[in-house]
């Protein structure tokens, strides 16, 4: 006999294997997912979920695809959250001191409490990222937001309404694009392609017959 | 002591802990071509001819695909039956992109560019694919010791010289740019302080080009192109996935019959050129293989595409990756970044052997794993499958304290949350299936060779890679295939005149499955797997 336990799908209890996560659990129980389940192994944030368990007062947010299930456990997935993405030109912003308060002023309504940091499925410190944005420490800002899978279970538990996926994806793109350090070769290759330098040798190597093929494959250096 | 694993796997860790020191003195030998042909011909599950079926209609009629996906193209259209009035047009475009993955998104922001009238259908969220879960990297030949013609002869020796060369040569080629273009999109590659890329090398690859955003690759993409879709205003219309191609009476493709996944509600979506960029097919589960794939990678747009009458290449050829997630259960199936591997981590049997070179190419490390287990050289897990160790404390001794969870931070957070500090334990694998190699075929320009209008991108097309990809060409050609298929699906849609909408190829196709006598009772394209327990 399979070790069960007890879990309770908006409301409604249901007996399953104990070793199954949340997402397995439901589909054990029945359900067809639409909404609420997307890579399943933990990296697009689709199955935000909220439960309780039974006689403990803390609400907690998880990942349904990464958590297992636990006896006692009243859980709510958070299908769609309204998060507010403001849209910008990425070529015509800069990363200056005004840009967060121009795109997501509400950041510096943050009242401190950390339930954003707390809520966080990936265990980052969201709270710290928010003021890295406020001062417009934006490598850090990416730097302390970059595993963020959007699933939004912060921004279910801000009382200021600030969308923290989105201020810390804005920091990172700021960040990759005009604040990074250039790549030097990676533009002369552009260049050089572009030049037709390798044109000939391209050409010349689609047209070796297999034979050649396979012993240029079979006896090429490989860089150690 | 440290024991996260049950009695049996723990005595063999110590076994692997033993020889540790001796591996890690000398790097194991590569195969030779003959020893891996053979590794691949008795162990590779591609070729198990059980597991495969003839097709027995269309346009690749007689040839041999999966059990599963030919059972798709043998099954009825989801249309079959149903009213679907055609002069009532819901949404009118002129390039329809069919999927929201990185190849699609990639595509619509240049058909944007190119000042297209440009929408995206995907059947759950924009963002929700493979890209999303590519971990490892993305090629590309920027660095001064390499360059695109190296990049070749990896792609197309380790594709057992199958790829097509025009498809090669642009993958190839259009690299470096794919990664310029991404820089400058906001993409934050894992850079030196001198903006030199930091580059491993990949299976197969003979230099190192494998450019990462730590081992949340494909996520860094995939946000980013998201972000630039929703700011640039095109439509996303999500939860909704395309059920069938559209013709005119001129034959070219004229749009897709959408359906509401929530609703269940038709719709009819009217376009001058389509783009399949629908994705791959792990959530077959060919050969009752566990999977990393996507929810939604159910091979969708194969089965429209080919009742459509587009041809497809290299279908019976499926990537396994070689390093699954074998145990805990709850990961089952869950890639472990070949960047693993690139970082230092040696295969290592039950028996505390490192049995072959950690960095041969996807099919012939997967074959390995295979031939360890079915040799009695894997580890027991519960339930009764085996698995090999990926010696992750060899990371640390050669990088240094902290470079698991600065390199690969995503692999230590999905072990840490069952109590498994690779760090300090090797972790068990098994092959996942991972990657479709094969798909619609195109040519240089992105479009079917043999339907007007059409054109495909990303993991939904085959001949790309041949009959095996590397590590890090499936980032680039999502990139390479997704901007190019934008650009000329735009550039084509200015030319095309439609005429009058017809689904006549559907009772067509139906018409040729019942005169070949093949009768599934089911209906395709699959859009989700069937997961649901049903019996009490």
């Amino acid at each position: 006999m399979e070790n069960m336990v007890n879990v309770f799908f908006y409301g409604k209890k249901y007996s399953v294997p104990a070793d199954l996560t949340i997402m397995t659990a439901m589909e054990y129980a029945g359900y067809t997912l639409k909404r609420g389940c997307g890579c399943r192994h933990g990296f697009c944030g689709a199955c935000a979920t909220i439960y309780r368990i039974k006689g403990d007062n803390e609400l907690k947010t998880c990942l349904a695809c990464q958590t297992q299930v636990q006896e006692g456990m009243y859980v709510a997935s958070i299908p769609f959250f309204p998060t507010d993405k403001r849209t910008y030109n990425i070529n015509e912003i800069k990363p200056t001191n005004q840009i967060m308060m121009e795109l997501y002023p509400e950041i510096y309504s943050c009242i401190g409490c950390n339930a954003c940091t707390n809520a966080c499925t990936q265990g980052l410190n969201v709270m710290q990222y928010i003021a890295y944005a406020q001062r417009a420490d934006f490598e850090k800002c990416a730097e302390e937001s970059f595993d963020c899978v959007g699933c939004g279970c912060c921004s279910t538990r801000c009382p200021a309404g600030i969308s923290h996926p989105m201020v810390g994806l804005l920091a990172r793109r700021l960040t990759g694009k005009y604040i990074a350090p250039e790549t030097e070769h990676l533009k002369n290759r552009v260049e050089e392609i572009n030049r037709g330098e390798y044109d000939e040798l391209i050409e010349q190597i689609m047209q070796k017959p297999i034979t050649e093929m396979q012993e240029l494959y079979n006896t090429r250096e490989i860089e150690k | 002591m440290y024991t996260p694993y049950p009695e049996n796997m723990m005595e063999s860790i110590k076994k692997v802990e033993a020889s540790r020191q001796a591996r890690m003195a000398t790097e194991p030998r590569r195969l030779t071509a003959d020893e891996k042909d053979n590794l691949l011909k008795e162990f590779h599950p591609d070729y198990k001819p059980e597991a495969f079926a003839e097709i027995k209609v269309g346009p690749n009629k007689g040839e041999k695909a999966p059990l599963e996906l030919a059972n798709m193209l043998h099954s009825t259209s989801r249309i079959c039956g149903e009213n679907i009035d055609l002069t009532k047009v819901d949404y009118d475009v002129d390039v329809l992109v069919i999927g929201g993955g990185g190849a699609g998104s990639s595509c619509a922001i240049e058909a944007h560019e190119a000042g297209a009238n440009v929408m995206i259908v995907t059947k759950l969220r924009i963002g929700d694919a493979n890209t999303m879960m590519a971990e490892g990297g993305i090629q590309a030949a920027d660095k001064e010791n390499d360059s695109p013609v190296q990049h070749y002869l990896d792609c197309f020796g380790g594709g057992h010289f199958a790829a097509k060369p025009e498809l090669v040569k642009k993958l190839v080629m259009e690299a470096p740019d794919a990664i310029k273009w991404l820089n400058e999109l906001g993409v934050e590659f894992d850079k030196e302080e001198d903006g030199t890329m930091i580059t491993t090398h990949g299976g197969g690859t003979s230099r190192k080009r494998m450019h990462a955003a730590k081992d949340y690759s494909g996520a860094e993409i995939m946000r980013t192109l998201r972000d630039e879709v929703i700011n640039r205003g095109i439509p996303v219309v999500e939860f909704t996935s395309a059920v069938e191609l559209i013709k005119d009476d001129k034959g070219q493709v004229a749009g897709a019959v959408l359906l509401n996944m929530e609703t269940g509600d038709y719709m009819v979506a009217r376009a001058k050129t389509v783009v399949i960029a629908t994705g791959g097919a792990g959530r077959m589960h060919y050969q009752g293989f566990p999977t990393s794939n996507h929810y939604g990678a159910t091979a969708d747009g194969l089965v429209l595409g080919y009742r459509a009458g587009a041809k497809l290449l290299y279908q019976d050829s499926i990537q396994y990756h070689p390093t699954g997630a074998i145990y805990p259960s709850q990961i089952l199936g869950a890639l472990v970044t070949e960047k693993v591997r690139s970082v230092g981590a040696q295969l290592v049997n039950g028996e505390g052997e490192a049995y072959i070179h950690p960095l041969e190419t996807r099919d012939v490390n997967a074959s390995g794993v295979i031939r360890e287990c079915a040799e009695g050289r894997g580890v027991d897990v519960p339930g009764g499958a085996k698995g090999v160790w990926l010696d992750t404390p060899m990371i640390e001794i050669l990088g240094g304290e902290g470079t698991i969870e600065k390199r690969i931070p995503a692999m230590f957070r999905m072990y840490m949350n069952y109590g498994i500090d690779m760090r300090k334990v090797p972790i068990l694998i098994y092959p996942t299936l991972h990657y479709q190699n094969g798909g619609l075929e195109i040519g240089g320009d992105g479009f079917t060779k043999n339907i007007e209008n059409l054109l495909v991108a990303g993991e939904a097309v085959g001949g790309i890679h041949g009959r095996n990809r590397l590590m890090g060409n499936s980032l680039l050609d999502i990139i390479v295939f997704g901007r190019n298929a934008g650009k000329a699906a735009a550039k084509k849609s200015q030319e095309v005149t439609l005429g009058e909408l017809t689904l006549s190829h559907i009772e067509d196709y139906a018409k040729e499955l019942k005169a070949a006598g093949v009768e599934t009772n089911e209906v395709s394209p699959l859009l989700l797997p069937k997961y649901a327990r049903h019996e009490r």
